[in-house]
C-alpha cells in the first residue's frame, strides 16, 4: 500500500512548486528585523525541496530511456498547450543539482546578506523551482515560460545585491539573453503552426525539410549558445559574474549555464537532428574556440571572480563539444562535466566568496600568502583548483577525459586542442592559486585573517565530498544516463528530412 | 583473508594513515603522525614482500576491483594486474618509502609542517602503488596523475618561499605537457583496440601492428608508432627526459627526503616502468624505439655535463638522476626492458641512498648546501660518509657494486642494438660513464675530504642565488617575494667554529638499510631478472626485429658464465677504465690542483655558461611558452574580447541604435521650410524618375 501511495506523489509538481511556495512564505513571513526566523525559514524550504527530489533517483528506472514520472495536465485548451512535466536521465541529474544547489544558496548567504534578507532568500528558493520547470517541462510554451521567467530573479539578485558596477551587467545580461530567446519563440510558434500542439514528443516524430532545420536550429543557437555561454557570445557571463553576490555567481555558473546545455538536448538536437549534424562541424570548432582561446584569456585575468567565469566558459566548451560528437562516451562524457562542474564551480565561487566576505577584493594582486592564515581554507581551496584542473580521482577529470577519448575517435585533431586544457587549465587555476594562496603573507588584509568558520567549512566540506566521490566513483552518475543517451543517440541517427520523390 | 584482500589493503593502508594524519593533524600529537604512518607504510612493505613471495612461485593476478563507469560498450574499471613487474615494483616502492620515512622524522624534527609531511608522503606512496598495481590504462593514469600532484605538494612544502612554489608550478605544468600526449595515447590505444585493459590491447596487439593512420593530409603513419609515441611523451614529462627534463632540478627545492622517494627513486622511474609495461607495443615499433633510445641518451649525455658545475649538493644529485634516467630509457629504447627495469631497481637503492646522504650532509651543515663550503666530513659523519662511498661507488659501475651490474649491461645491450640511432647512443652512454665518475667524485671530494672550508669565509652565494632570480623574473605580479631574505634563514649554515655532527639513528639506519641493496642486490638479481624466467610472460621481446636481448644474453653465458664472472670481465672493460679515470681526474682537479678546474673556466667560458644557462632550456621555455601564452591570452581579451565582441559588436549594436536614432532625430526639426525642401527634392526626383522610365 505505502508503494503504490508513494508513486502516486506528483514528485515533479512538489520539486517545482515547493521551492516557490517556500519563497513566497519567506517573502511574507520574514523581514530583516526578525532575520533569523528568516534564515531558518529559507533553510528549512531549501531542504524540504531538496528533499522531495531525492525519490527522483531513488524511484528512477535505469532502464527506461523514455520520460519517467510524467504528469500531464490541460493547461490553456485553446491553443493546446499542456501542462507536462516529466524526466529522463539526461534532466534527473540536473534537477538534483539544482535543489541541492539551492541549500548551499542558502547557507552561502547566511551572515553574508543582512538587507532585504527575505527577498534575497525568496529569490533563490523561487529561482529554484522555475529552473526544475525549465528541466522537467515537456511542453513548448510551459518550458518557455519557466526560460523566461527565471531571468527575474536573477536580475534582481544581481541588480540588487550586486557590485558597484552592477547595471551594466544586469541590462547586458537581460538583453544578451533575451534577444536570443525571442528567436526561440519564433520557432515554438513556426512548429505549432506545423503540427497544431507545443507538445515536445509531438516536434520530435515532427519531418522537416532541411531549410527549416536549420531555420530551426540556428533560433534554437541563439538562444542556448548564449546561456551556455559560446564563444563569440560569451561576454556578458564575466561581467554578470563581476557584480553578482556569491549566490548569484554559484546559482549562474553551476545551474544556469546548463538550461542552455540541457536545452540543446532537449529541443535542437531532436526536433532538428539533420540540422544538428549539418552543424556539428561548426558546433564542434566554437567549443573548441571556447576550450582554447577562453583558457588563454582566463590565464591573464586580474579578478578572482573572472578568471573563474573564463574558466567555465572553457569548461563548457566541452560539454558542447561532446554533444556534437555524436558518440555515445563524449555525450555522457558532456552530461557528467555539465554535473561536476556544477560543483566546482560552486565550491570555486564559494572560496572567492569566503576571501571577498574578509578583505572586500576580488583582485588577485590584494592577496598572497593567505594559507598562512587560513590553512584549513587553503586545502579545500588547493582540491577545488586541482579539480578544477581535471585531477583524476576528482570529478573534473571524468567528463573531460570521457569527452578527449571520444574526440580521438572522432577526430585526433579535436581531441589534440580539447587536451590543451590539460595544460591550461592547471596553467590559470594553479597560477591563481599560488598567487592568492601561496607565499608570505603580503599585507596587513591578508594578516588579519581568520580561516573557516563552521559554516563555511560546512559547505566546503559537502561540496569536496561529491568532488571527491564522484571522481572515484562516478559509475551511480553516468548509470542514469545511458538508457536516455543510447535512446537519444539512436534518434538523432534518424534523418528527418520528408522522403522526396525522386 | 583471500590474496585479494591484501592486495586491496596494500594501496589503501597508506591512504588511511595519509588521511587520518592529514585530516586530523591538529589534534593529534607529532609522534601519532609518524607511527601511524610508518605503521601503515610498513604493513604495506610486509604485505608486498608476501605478494612477491607468492609471484616467485608463479602467483598472477589480473582482477577488476570495481567498475569505474560504463558507457555504451566502453568499461572503465579499477584494478589489479599482479606479476613480477608491479610486485617488484611494490617491494622496492614500500621499502624506499618506509626507509624515507623512517629517515624523516630525524630530517623533519623541527618543522613546524611535521605531521603535513607525513600526510603527503603516505598519500604518495598509495599513488605510486596504485600506478604499479594498475591493469589498465585509466588507472594508469589516475596514479600518473597523483603522483604527480603529491609531488606538487611536496616541491611547495615550504610554501612561502618564492623558489619553492615556482618550483612546483613549474613542475606541474611540464608534467601536465607529458600527459597532454599521455592522455591522447591513451584516447589511441581505446580508439583501436577498444579497451583500455592491458591484457585485453596486449592480445590484439599484433592484429594491428600493420594499421595505418591518416593523421594530417595523406600522411600514413603507422598506428603502433603514433601511439607508443605518444605514451612516450607522457614518459618524458614522468621520467623527466629532454626537453621535458627543466622541472626536475628545480623540484630539489622540496624538502630532501621527497627528493629521495619522489624525484630518485620511484615516481621519476614511472616513465620507465610504464614503457616497460607496455613492451608488447614498443616491440611493434622500430621507429618509436629509435626515438625512445635517442632521446634517452641525449638526456644521459647532456644533463650529466650539467652535473660538473653544479654546487648546491642537492642538484649535483638531481643531474645525475636525470642522467640516470637517460640511461634506463636508452635501455628501453635497445628493447632491453629487463635491464631497464633492473637499473631502475639498483638505481632506486643507491640514488636514495646518495639523496638521504646529502639530507644528512646538509643537516650536518645546518641546511648549507654549497659543497664549496664543506670538506672533511669524513671526521664528523662518519656513517653517511661511508654510505655515500658505496652510493657513489654503485653509482659510477664498480665491479661488485649493484649499479655495475645493470650500468653495464645497458652499455652492452646498446652495443649490441642495431636500431637507427644505436650508435649515438652508445657513444652518449660511454662518455656518460666518464662523466659519471668525475661529478659524482668530485662531490665526494669536496663533501667528505680536503679541508674545512665552512671554517673560512664563504661562498654567501648559494646555489639557489641564480634561480632566485628566474623565480623573480617571472613572477613580476607576484608578491610573494619581497621579503624573501628571511625564508632563506632556514639556510644559516654552519659558524666557523662549529662541528657537524651526525644526526641520530633515525637517519643513519636508513642509510645503512639501503646501503646493504646498493652493494648487493645487483650480484643477486641480475641472472633470474636478465637471463632468467623472473620476466618471462611480463616483458614481451621480439627477438627477431630487436635482438640485442638475445645477443646479451648469449654473451653472458658465453663470456661471464656468473655474476662474479661478469664483474672479473669488467675490470678489464671500457667503461671501468672511463670511470676510473673519471675518479682519478676529479681527485686530481679539486684535490691535488684545485687551480686547474678555475683556469678551465676562464678559458673555456663560453662553454660554461652555456651549462651555467642549462643550455638555455629554462629561459626559452619561460619566455617562448609562459610569455608567449600570457601574451596571446591579453591580446585575445583585450582585442578579442572586449575590442571586438563587446565593443564592436554588442557595445556597439547599443551605440549603432543611439546614433541612428540621434540622427533621425534630426530629421525632424519641426521647421516648415526644411519639410517643404524635402518635398520639392522628393518631388524632383520622382519627375527625374517618371521621365527616364518614359
Amino acid at each position: 500500500m505505502m508503494q503504490a501511495d508513494l508513486t502516486s506523489i506528483s514528485w515533479l509538481s512538489l520539486a517545482v512548486w515547493l521551492p516557490v511556495f517556500s519563497g513566497v512564505l519567506v517573502l511574507l513571513l520574514g523581514g530583516d528585523h526578525k532575520a533569523t526566523l528568516t534564515r531558518w525559514l529559507a533553510l528549512a524550504g531549501s531542504l524540504v525541496s531538496f528533499l522531495v527530489t531525492l525519490p527522483l533517483y531513488t524511484q528512477f528506472d535505469v532502464q527506461d530511456g523514455f520520460f519517467q514520472f510524467e504528469e500531464l495536465l490541460p493547461w490553456v485548451p485553446a491553443f493546446n498547450m499542456h501542462y507536462h512535466l516529466g524526466i529522463d536521465g539526461f534532466s534527473m541529474p540536473l534537477v538534483l543539482l539544482t535543489s541541492f544547489t539551492t541549500v548551499i544558496v542558502v547557507l552561502a548567504g547566511w551572515e553574508v546578506i543582512t538587507k532585504h534578507i527575505a527577498q534575497y532568500m525568496a529569490a533563490f528558493l523561487i529561482m529554484s523551482g522555475i529552473m526544475i520547470g525549465v528541466f522537467t517541462a515537456l511542453d513548448a510554451i510551459l518550458y518557455y515560460v519557466f526560460w523566461e521567467a527565471m531571468l527575474i530573479p536573477m536580475f534582481l539578485v544581481i541588480g540588487v545585491w550586486g557590485g558597484p558596477n552592477r547595471v551594466y551587467a544586469t541590462i547586458k545580461f537581460f538583453l544578451y539573453t533575451l534577444l536570443g530567446s525571442l528567436l526561440m519563440l519564433v520557432a515554438f510558434i513556426y512548429l505549432y503552426h506545423q503540427t497544431g500542439s507545443f507538445e515536445l514528443a509531438d516536434y520530435y516524430l515532427l519531418p522537416l525539410s532541411l531549410q527549416a532545420q536549420i531555420y530551426i536550429f540556428i533560433a534554437f543557437f541563439m538562444a542556448f549558445a548564449v546561456k551556455i555561454p559560446m564563444w563569440p557570445v560569451h561576454t556578458w557571463l564575466p561581467d554578470a559574474h563581476v557584480e553578482a553576490p556569491t549566490g548569484g555567481s554559484v546559482v549562474l555558473a553551476a545551474i544556469a549555464l546548463k538550461l542552455g546545455g540541457y536545452s540543446f538536448l532537449r529541443f535542437a538536437m531532436p526536433i532538428a537532428p539533420d540540422a544538428a549534424h549539418y552543424f556539428s562541424t561548426a558546433m564542434i570548432t566554437l567549443s573548441l574556440i571556447a576550450v582554447v582561446y577562453i583558457a588563454l584569456v582566463a590565464l591573464v585575468q586580474k579578478d578572482m571572480k573572472k578568471l573563474i567565469a573564463y574558466s567555465s566558459i572553457s569548461h563548457m566548451g566541452f560539454v558542447t563539444l561532446g554533444f556534437f560528437m555524436f558518440s555515445q562516451l563524449g555525450l555522457e562524457g558532456a552530461l557528467v562535466q555539465m554535473i561536476s562542474h556544477g560543483f566546482i564551480s560552486s565550491a570555486m565561487f564559494l572560496s572567492v566568496g569566503v576571501l571577498y566576505d574578509r578583505v572586500h577584493s576580488r583582485e588577485i594582486s590584494a592577496y598572497g600568502g593567505v594559507v598562512n592564515k587560513m590553512p584549513v581554507f587553503a586545502a579545500f581551496a588547493v582540491l577545488f583548483a586541482m579539480a578544477n584542473s581535471g585531477l583524476p580521482g576528482t570529478s573534473g577529470f571524468v567528463g573531460e577525459f570521457m569527452v578527449i577519448l571520444a574526440a580521438v575517435k572522432f577526430n585526433f585533431w579535436v581531441a589534440f586542442f580539447a587536451a590543451t586544457t590539460l595544460i591550461f587549465g592547471a596553467a590559470y587555476t594553479l597560477w591563481m592559486t599560488k598567487r592568492v594562496f601561496f607565499g608570505n603573507v603580503t599585507n596587513h588584509h591578508v594578516a588579519e585573517l581568520s580561516d573557516l568558520n563552521k559554516r563555511e567549512f560546512l559547505i566546503l566540506g559537502i561540496l569536496a565530498l561529491l568532488v571527491i566521490g564522484f571522481g572515484v566513483y562516478p559509475q551511480p552518475l553516468t548509470e542514469v544516463m545511458q538508457a536516455t543517451s543510447a535512446e537519444f543517440l539512436k534518434h538523432m541517427a534518424i534523418s528527418k528530412l520528408p522522403v522526396t520523390g525522386y | 583473508m583471500t590474496i585479494k584482500q591484501i592486495l586491496m589493503l596494500i594501496p589503501v593502508l597508506p591512504l588511511l594513515a595519509a588521511a587520518v594524519v592529514g585530516i586530523f593533524r591538529n589534534y593529534l600529537p607529532r609522534w601519532a603522525a609518524h607511527v601511524l604512518t610508518i605503521a601503515g607504510v610498513g604493513a604495506a612493505f610486509a604485505l608486498s614482500a608476501y605478494i612477491f613471495k607468492q609471484t616467485l612461485n608463479g602467483f598472477t593476478l589480473n582482477e577488476a576491483v570495481y567498475t569505474w563507469l560504463n558507457s555504451g560498450s566502453v568499461h572503465f574499471e579499477v584494478g589489479f594486474l599482479i606479476d613480477n613487474l608491479s610486485a617488484m615494483m611494490m617491494v622496492v616502492v614500500t621499502f624506499v618509502s618506509l626507509m624515507v620515512h623512517i629517515y624523516t622524522i630525524g630530517y623533519m624534527e623541527e618543522d613546524p609542517g611535521y605531521s603535513r609531511f607525513f600526510s603527503y608522503i603516505s598519500l604518495f606512496t598509495f599513488s605510486m602503488l596504485m600506478l604499479v598495481m594498475s591493469n589498465n590504462f585509466m588507472q594508469l593514469f589516475f596514479g600518473w596523475e597523483a603522483v604527480g600532484l603529491v609531488s606538487y605538494l611536496l616541491i611547495g612544502f615550504w610554501f612561502t618561499r618564492p623558489t619553492a612554489i615556482y618550483a612546483n608550478l613549474k613542475a606541474f605544468l611540464v608534467n601536465r605537457v607529458g600527459d597532454f600526449g599521455f592522455l591522447l595515447g591513451i584516447g589511441m590505444v581505446l580508439y583501436y583496440f577498444g579497451s583500455l585493459d592491458y591484457a585485453t590491447v596486449f592480445q590484439h596487439a599484433p592484429e594491428l601492428a600493420d594499421t595505418q593512420v591518416n593523421l594530417l593530409g595523406n600522411c600514413q603513419w603507422s598506428l603502433m608508432t603514433v601511439t607508443c609515441l605518444l605514451l612516450f611523451v607522457g614518459a618524458m614529462g614522468k621520467s623527466a627526459q629532454v626537453p621535458l627534463h627543466v622541472w626536475l632540478p628545480d623540484s630539489m627545492e622540496g624538502p630532501t627526503p621527497i627528493s629521495a622517494l619522489i624525484h630518485a627513486a620511484t615516481m621519476v622511474t614511472a616513465g620507465i616502468f610504464m614503457v616497460a609495461r607496455m613492451s608488447p607495443l614498443y616491440e611493434l615499433s622500430t621507429t618509436a624505439l629509435s626515438t625512445v633510445m635517442v632521446i634517452g641518451a641525449i638526456t644521459a649525455l647532456f644533463m650529466g655535463f650539467l652535473g660538473i658545475i653544479q654546487n648546491d649538493i642537492k642538484r649535483v644529485v638531481a643531474y645525475s638522476t636525470l642522467s640516470q634516467l637517460g640511461y634506463m630509457t636508452v635501455a628501453l629504447g635497445a628493447s632491453a626492458y629487463t635491464v631497464a627495469i633492473f637499473h631502475l631497481m639498483t638505481h632506486a637503492f643507491f640514488k636514495a641512498l646518495l639523496f638521504l646522504g646529502a639530507g644528512s650532509v646538509i643537516m650536518g651543515m645546518h641546511h648549507d648546501q654549497d659543497i664549496r663550503n664543506m670538506g672533511n666530513l669524513k671526521k664528523y659523519l662518519p656513517i653517511t660518509w661511508i654510505t655515500s662511498l658505496i652510493g657513489s661507488l654503485a653509482l659510477i659501475g664498480t665491479p661488485f657494486f649493484a649499479g655495475f651490474y645493470s650500468k653495464d649491461s645497458i652499455i652492452e645491450a646498446v652495443e649490441l642494438s642495431h636500431i637507427p640511432g644505436s650508435g649515438f647512443a652508445y657513444f652518449a652512454v660511454i662518455v656518460g660513464v666518464f662523466v659519471t665518475a668525475f661529478y659524482s667524485f668530485r662531490l665526494y671530494f669536496l663533501v667528505f675530504h680536503g679541508e674545512e672550508k665552512w671554517r673560512h669565509a664563504k661562498h654567501d652565494d648559494h646555489a639557489h642565488a641564480a634561480h632566485h632570480d628566474q623565480a623573480h623574473k617571472d613572477a613580476h605580479d607576484d608578491h610573494a617575494h619581497d621579503d624573501h631574505a628571511h625564508d632563506d634563514a632556514h639556510h644559516h649554515g654552519l659558524g666557523p667554529n662549529e662541528n657537524p655532527h651526525e644526526p641520530g639513528w633515525v637517519v643513519t639506519l636508513p642509510l645503512a638499510l639501503l646501503a646493504i641493496p646498493s652493494l648487493v642486490i645487483g650480484y643477486i638479481a641480475l641472472e633470474p631478472m636478465l637471463y632468467g624466467d623472473f620476466f618471462k610472460n611480463v616483458i614481451f621481446v621480439n627477438s627477431e626485429a630487436h635482438p640485442a636481448m638475445e645477443h646479451l644474453a648469449h654473451h653472458y653465458h658465453e663470456f661471464m658464465h656468473s655474476p662474479a664472472g661478469m664483474a672479473i670481465h669488467g675490470f678489464a672493460s671500457l667503461p671501468f677504465f672511463l670511470a676510473a679515470s673519471g675518479v682519478l681526474l676529479s681527485w686530481f682537479f679539486y684535490m691535488k690542483r684545485p687551480d686547474i678546474p678555475a683556469a678551465i673556466k676562464a678559458r673555456f667560458i663560453v662553454i660554461y655558461n652555456v651549462l651555467e644557462n642549462k643550455y638555455g632550456f629554462d629561459s626559452f621555455n619561460e619566455k617562448f611558452f609562459a610569455g608567449g601564452s600570457r601574451c596571446l591570452g591579453s591580446l585575445l581579451w583585450k582585442f578579442g574580447d572586449i575590442s571586438l565582441i563587446d565593443g564592436a559588436m554588442v557595445n556597439g549594436t547599443a551605440n549603432t541604435m543611439g546614433k541612428i536614432a540621434a540622427k533621425i532625430r534630426n530629421l525632424q526639426s519641426g521647421l516648415i521650410y526644411h519639410y517643404a525642401f524635402a518635398m520639392i527634392i522628393g518631388v524632383f526626383l520622382l519627375m527625374t524618375f517618371f521621365i527616364k522610365i518614359n
